[in-house]
């Protein structure tokens, strides 16, 4: 059973909504919380702190990499900034301004990295980011959360402040169902989350997949296949433990993003189990491919990201 | 210290950019060079810092955004004694904190990691802008190259610094004229540089970079300017007080063996001695 019941009628909110709202109670707690943007202000959601804290708020126009040592040099100052912009723009454009200038020196940085993946929807294929974990896990120190709905998105606002070195949020443009509206719901960094337990396959899924995987686990409940689906919001540090565990007990593992199956959260999990419980693992994502212009939901459909798509490759899978 | 001091300090300066080199067998002797004068005027003069307190919070800070011309700087930062002179044959060392290029989290009195061309303005604003926020007067010197400034990045963030008016920055570029491949204005040129930096709200400055009264009115002017951030443009040659590297393409990148490090240091003694007559 899944530990979040009704999940019918949820109220929908994107996560970067919940990345804009938790800055501003940052923002009222600690001052040096400064917020970065390059023109993007009205999209990444920053636009209440910029009204609560406008002398706090930098728009930096467009120049991303220009922003990214920005925010390097106000961290290197005691600044703790949050610089925000579109997932393609900051760790593709960008993605050696963050390695050299904000990694290296392990700078107090925090990325707000909005419209990942292909729920970009009508933009189309440059400006869906499905590269983004792959990229920013290879950087040394650099931690990935990637939350499921804005609840999370919220608390990991919270959670990159509460580290001391550069965090990459990734976070979404399209409204998701609020799954953790809830009072007994705790984000822990570095830990997944089991949002349902089951003895037959494990599903590991982060960002807007978690909803659909947990959908998804109920339509094979009615034919009697028990699925465990964890909500991985931290991509890296990835939570090994639970990940092996879940994969010892269910001896099948599937992993479900809305990235490239090359170099994210499927690949992270196909590294750990490797060397410490070789499992065999169906990673459901971008297949190797550029996106496309349409409706986020179509596309998430299209590209069988959806709770009938993960479905359908679990079933052909198992088979 | 008056200027024949700072001559006789950036003698040494030069002499431990070519031994720390010969010692790493690999390095960049030409713009090291070229910026000794200034290294030497920014750590001696210029800039309000402490060797027994590097992270003081109210230091001026230095971002080296030509990093590959670190040998200098390392000179400079050891004289003024932030760690042994000693120390500066480690260079390029496996384990030694003086890394090929500048490392903040390693070497003390370095303010900023660089070395990829064209991202250490930007930080530098970003350390400007943070004195601004928070009303504090430090101020904030970043060293670029000619040839770096065709990084487009160098260019954004001329713009933010301009537009918001980060009069305690002071951008040096060190015109020595030539880059890996050539004359700057042969490969790609980003001239001219006062016209250009003036476009984007600079207040410019145009110096000898080796001719101390000059350094030494240029940083001066710069603190009395108001509303703008300055850019002082250093002519300087490449490979300065070696004979054999002034002007000289080829030793942009390379160490000098035995026998050109023995002729390298008699060059530097030979000044030496001229500036005791």
């Amino acid at each position: 059973m899944s530990v979040i019941q009704n999940r019918k009628d949820l109220p929908r909110v994107a996560t970067r909504d919940g990345y804009g709202k938790g800055l501003v109670e940052l923002g009222r707690a600690d001052e040096r919380i400064v917020v970065l943007d390059a023109d993007l202000a009205a999209a990444t959601r920053t636009g209440d702190f910029m009204k609560a804290f406008p002398e706090r708020h930098i728009n930096c126009g467009i120049a991303e990499a220009n922003m990214a040592g920005i925010a390097a040099g106000l961290a290197a100052c005691g600044k703790i900034p949050f610089m925000s912009t579109f997932a393609m723009f900051v760790a593709g454009r960008a993605f050696e301004q963050v390695r050299n200038s904000i990694g290296y020196p392990h700078m107090n940085v925090k990325i707000g990295a909005t419209h990942a993946g292909i729920s970009v929807g009508e933009d189309g294929a440059t400006h869906q980011c499905n590269e983004d974990i792959a990229l920013m896990r290879l950087i040394p120190g650099m931690l990935i959360i990637n939350p499921c709905d804005s609840i999370e998105a919220e608390a990991a606002v919270r959670a990159a402040y509460e580290y001391d070195g550069p965090v990459y949020l990734r976070l979404g443009r399209l409204a998701v169902p609020v799954l953790n509206d809830r009072p007994d719901y705790k984000f822990e960094l570095g830990k997944a989350a089991v949002l349902r337990e089951g003895s037959d396959l494990s599903i590991f899924a982060t960002g807007l997949c978690v909803v659909e995987a947990l959908d998804a686990a109920d339509r094979l409940a009615e034919e009697g296949i028990e699925a465990e689906v964890v909500n991985v919001h931290t991509i890296k540090p990835l939570d090994t433990e639970l990940v092996a565990s879940s994969a010892a007990k269910t001896g099948r593992v599937f992993t479900v993003e809305e990235h490239s199956v090359i170099g994210g959260l499927g690949a992270a999990v196909c590294e750990a189990l490797s060397e410490t419980c070789p499992t065999k693992v169906t990673r459901i994502g971008i297949y190797d491919v550029f996106g496309e212009s349409g409706p986020a939901l179509e596309l998430l459909h299209k590209y069988g990201l959806d709770a009938e798509g993960i479905y359908h490759k679990i079933k052909e899978s198992i088979n | 210290m008056n200027i024949p001091e700072l001559q006789k300090m950036t003698l040494q300066v030069r002499k431990e950019i070519i031994k720390s080199l010969h010692s790493a067998g690999a390095g960049h002797p030409g713009g090291s060079l070229s910026a000794a004068e200034l290294f030497t005027y920014l750590y001696f003069e210029e800039l309000h810092v402490d060797p027994k307190n590097p992270q003081m919070a109210d230091r001026d800070r230095f971002v080296l955004s030509k990093g590959h011309t670190a040998p200098g700087l390392y000179a400079a930062l050891a004289f003024r004694g932030f760690f042994p002179v000693e120390d500066l044959m480690t260079l390029r060392h496996t384990g030694s904190y003086l890394q090929g290029h500048p490392d903040m989290k390693q070497t003390p009195g370095v303010d900023m990691s660089t070395g990829s061309l064209g991202q250490g303005l930007s930080v530098a604003v970003g350390m400007a802008l943070a004195a601004k926020m928070d009303g504090r007067d430090y101020r904030v010197y970043a060293m670029c190259g000619d040839g770096e400034i065709q990084e487009g990045q160098i260019w954004e963030a001329a713009m933010f610094a301009g537009y918001h008016k980060l009069d305690n920055l002071v951008v040096i570029v060190d015109n020595n004229r030539l880059q890996i491949d050539g004359y700057v204005e042969d490969v790609c040129s980003p001239y001219p540089l006062d016209k250009k930096f003036e476009a984007f709200h600079f207040h410019t400055i145009q110096i000898d970079g080796h001719n101390f009264e000059e350094i030494a009115a240029a940083f001066a002017e710069a603190k009395s300017v108001k509303g703008k951030p300055t850019l002082i443009i250093a002519r300087t040659v490449k490979g300065k007080g070696v004979s054999f590297m002034e002007d000289e393409v080829s030793w942009h990148g390379k160490a000098p063996g035995d026998a050109e490090f023995e002729i390298a240091m008699k060059d530097l003694e030979k000044a030496g001695e001229a500036l005791c007559q």
